[in-house]
């Protein structure tokens, strides 16, 4: 007997739960934009920057000793977490500090690199010799101006090379319902990492892509054959449809989802600690967009209303709404 | 459809053969694979800083530091231009030329306008010498208008010397961390004005940008012992003298010296540390070039009995009393050196002095303990991922289940085989990569076999269920595909160093699992299904 999530055969009423799912849909979205505006989005060194130096030592390491220590350096806002080590090598200990203002006759970027070696130089006298640095960040102003830049630029041209595509291989209604479950996606992912506080750096922007091209590709699935229908059966009513086209993608859809989870569960447990924010990230993005692409953009295309004449259009590019 | 012919299977089998045999050497060691006969391949996958270990560094290169002091030694020569020589007579300014350096322009203003015509010469003629290589432009546009003389550096020009600074700062670099050349160190230029530096392995950051960050302007001097202590603290000097500190090694304090110098370090031709003949400590030994040698025989012989200063980036590393002249061109710098300290300034030395200060903009280190530490995470995940992924499919999908997965695995032979092809640097989200593109890859089977699901539930007979099922579900692979591989590119185009490497992995696994996904489950599926007849199909 083969396993099965999903029965063969499924007939939801997926179109007439979209009231319902837009509003959750709508309170997560609001909620997530209300958090990040608030709490904010913990961002790491790449985009604040600062120091992180991350230490480990075969002796137990007194947090304290090392908050009050590193604290009376005068370099500001620090901050001190233990972390779980993988290895066994005893406890790390993760040693933030906030970006410098550069003192007199100090360039900024010096600055963060003066703090960084006056950390150092505390833990060596105070740990000892045999400690070990297992990371050193150092990021100065410019470059972590440029590399906030970056990243908004980089998920702004990711959603508009997504939805251009979009925008030519379907019509203009499919690319207003992707765009919209792509924003959808993203802004609860972001409300995500704002509620966990998990640290937001430049890999956080390949997650969130990632999670862009997840979800154009599940939805993109779903559009393909909300099409194909609508040239199969010419005459059903659109909602009617869209419930047709989803119970029959649904298999699909939760299977590319588990596999794809799996994987990155397995990553998210064994993959260690520098990576951990990363996963949690897509993983998060994945459940969100699987949803969205279930319950969010199809359904969508009931408001917007679909091309239904198809006779004048052959083959499977069409010449646009 | 489902049929293959003989040599379109005999091409497949050996593109995955070809990928295995690429992907070999990655696991052997260095040395084994070096062995190896000529036509093998030896191309390895590269890991990344974060999976080895080791430094990386952005240094930011002052460029305009480097252009203001072209103006301003400019500014020197035209002032020495305008005074009389031989049978050439003084032009007299208003005042000293002034530089204004956002607009890279040195201007000045002469007392008789009648002289403006011969200034402008003058300039011509000092601008002239100072062309550019090859480049055939003039560095500089002089303009007059009334008395008022302006000498504007040309943007070539200054695009010229600052690519000079840019390319003399990564040489001077290299000289410092790699003296030998023998080290795996990457020093390459990055934009107009920035250097990245990528040491792997070396552990101790902090030394590392101890000897880049200093300029290594070595100069020696004259003492001036005339001027009292406290004339010096409230900087009563005479013109031309300057107060410099003293090393701490040296006792700490300052000394007045002489502002001109009278050997530069550019004169100096090597220099190394050895161990101090009379005292305990280390110090520097160095040689000078024909040119310092005679300038410093010259200098010593005039000034028997008084102190001279060696100056090391504004500080006074030593100041001995010269006892007799010093002609065989070779001296030592003695003092309380430490051996790492010595070994410091006679490396700073010899490779001589930046033509701007660096500043780092960026540095991230990883230990190579965090290193192995994340190779040994990333594998035993992938692993892991692996095997849940596989067991999935088996139990969900059965017989056509393992065809899935023999695909699954061709394609992590393929992505391994790619990389190694490429000498591609593995960074740990690059295992990411590899991992989440191992969940992603079934999609393109888990689409063909719920088509062939449908089709069959629908009637139709095993082997056009499954022909449908391979062709209807192209066009949904092929944009699923599409919208990820277009996530890659731009993370690829836009990101930084790690994220990088997460981007090839995954366009690379995009690519790599289509092929294996569509391709090769076809074929075992075909194969099946045209030899066995199976009246009906279990999905």
């Amino acid at each position: 007997m083969l396993l099965k999530l999903i029965p063969d055969k499924t007939n939801l009423p997926f179109s007439s739960w979209r009231y319902v799912a837009v509003g959750v849909s709508f309170l997560l979205a609001v909620a997530s934009i209300i958090s990040v505006s608030t709490i904010g989005l913990n961002f790491g060194v790449d985009f604040k920057g600062g120091v992180t130096i991350e230490i480990a030592s075969p002796k137990p390491i007194d947090l304290g000793q090392i908050r009050s220590g590193v604290g009376g350096l005068g370099l500001g806002e620090v901050n001190v977490t233990e972390i779980e080590d993988v290895a066994g090598a005893g406890k790390g200990v993760l040693i933030t500090v906030a970006q410098q203002t550069p003192r007199e006759g100090e360039d900024f970027d010096a600055a963060q690199q003066r703090a960084a070696s006056e950390v150092r130089a505390f833990v060596t006298t105070t740990l000892g010799p045999d400690t070990e640095f297992r990371r050193t960040e150092v990021v100065g102003a410019t470059v972590s101006g440029e590399l906030v830049e970056k990243g908004v630029l980089a998920v702004g041209v990711a959603v508009l090379l997504m939805v251009l595509y979009i925008w030519i291989r379907y019509e203009w209604q499919f690319a207003v319902g992707s765009i919209v479950a792509l924003f959808h996606d993203l802004a609860i992912t972001m409300g995500f990492l704002s509620i966990t506080q998990l640290d937001f750096n430049v890999s956080t922007i390949a997650a969130l892509l990632t999670v862009v091209g997840y979800s154009m590709n599940d939805t993109v699935v779903v559009f393909d054959r909300i099409r194909e229908n609508l040239r199969k059966y010419k005459k059903m009513p659109l909602q009617e449809l869209i419930d047709l086209t989803i119970n029959e993608t649904l298999t699909r859809t939760v299977m590319t989802s588990g596999t794809t989870l799996l994987s990155l569960l397995a990553l998210f447990f064994f993959g260690g600690e520098v990576l951990r924010g990363f996963t949690g990230a897509i993983i998060f993005g994945i459940l969100i967009g699987t949803y969205s692409s279930i319950f969010a953009a199809a359904p969508f295309l009931l408001w917007t209303g679909v091309k239904r004449d198809w006779s004048k259009v052959k083959g499977a590019a069409p010449a646009g709404a | 459809m489902l049929q293959f012919r003989l040599w379109q299977q005999a091409l497949i089998g050996l593109l995955v053969l070809a990928a295995a045999i690429l992907a070999l050497p990655n696991f052997f060691s260095k040395a084994t694979v070096d062995g190896w006969p000529g036509f093998a391949p030896k191309s390895r996958i590269a890991l990344g800083l974060d999976l080895q270990g080791g430094s990386y560094l952005l240094l930011g290169v002052d460029t305009d530091k480097v252009i203001n002091d072209r103006l301003t030694s400019l500014r020197q020569e035209i002032q020495r231009a305008m005074r009389p020589l031989g049978n050439r007579e003084r032009i007299a300014l208003q005042a000293a030329p002034a530089i204004d350096a956002a607009d890279n322009r040195i201007s000045f203003r002469v007392r008789e306008e009648a002289d403006a015509a011969q200034a402008v010469e003058r300039v011509r003629d000092i601008t002239r010498a100072g062309s550019l290589v090859g480049a055939g432009v003039r560095p500089y546009e002089v303009t007059v208008t009334g008395p008022r003389v302006e000498v504007v550096m040309t943007a070539e020009a200054r695009r010229a010397y600052e690519q000079e600074a840019l390319a003399d700062s990564i040489e001077v670099v290299r000289r410092r961390i790699d003296p030998a050349g023998n080290k795996e160190v990457l020093i390459q230029p990055q934009g107009g004005d920035r250097i990245v530096v990528q040491a792997p392995g070396d552990n101790d950051p902090e030394a590392l940008k101890q000897i880049i960050n200093r300029t290594g302007q070595l100069s020696f001097h004259r003492v001036d012992t005339a001027v009292a202590a406290e004339d010096a603290q409230a900087g009563l000097l005479p013109p031309g003298r300057i107060v410099v500190p003293i090393a701490e090694v040296e006792g700490g304090g300052s000394l007045v010296i002489w502002e001109e110098a009278e050997v530069t370090g550019d004169m100096v031709e090597s220099a190394s540390a050895g161990l101090d003949s009379d005292g305990g400590g280390f110090q520097i030994n160095f040689a000078f070039d024909s040119r310092g040698a005679r300038r410093f025989a010259d200098y010593t012989r005039e000034h028997v009995g008084e102190l001279f200063a060696i100056v090391l980036d504004n500080e006074v590393i030593s100041y001995p009393r010269i006892q007799t002249p010093i002609t065989g061109g070779s001296g030592r710098i003695t003092g309380n050196f430490a051996p790492e300290e010595a070994q410091r300034i006679a490396t700073l030395i010899r490779s001589g002095a930046l033509p701007a200060p660096l500043t780092t903009l960026e540095q991230r280190s990883i230990s190579a303990g965090l290193g192995a530490d994340s190779v040994r995470a990333g594998a035993f995940a992938l692993i892991i991922g692996f095997a849940a992924v596989v067991a999935y499919m088996v139990l969900s999908y059965g017989r056509f289940g393992v065809y899935a997965d023999i695909a699954l695995i061709a394609n992590v032979v393929l992505i391994a085989g790619a990389l190694s092809l490429f000498g591609s640097t593995l960074t740990l989200p690059g295992i990411a990569g590899v991992v989440l593109t191992i969940g992603m890859a079934v999609d393109a089977n888990v689409l063909i076999f719920e088509r062939i699901r449908e089709e069959v539930a629908a009637g139709k007979a095993p082997v056009s269920a499954a022909e449908l099922g391979f062709s209807k579900a192209l066009s949904a692979i092929i944009d699923a595909n599409v919208t990820t591989f277009v996530a890659a590119l731009i993370m690829f185009v836009l990101g930084a160093g790690p994220v990088r490497g997460f981007a090839v992995t995954l366009a690379v696994g995009v690519i790599t699992s289509v092929f294996s996904a569509y391709i090769i489950t076809r074929l075992f599926a075909g194969r099946y299904i045209l030899s066995r007849r199976p009246k009906t199909i279990r999905l």
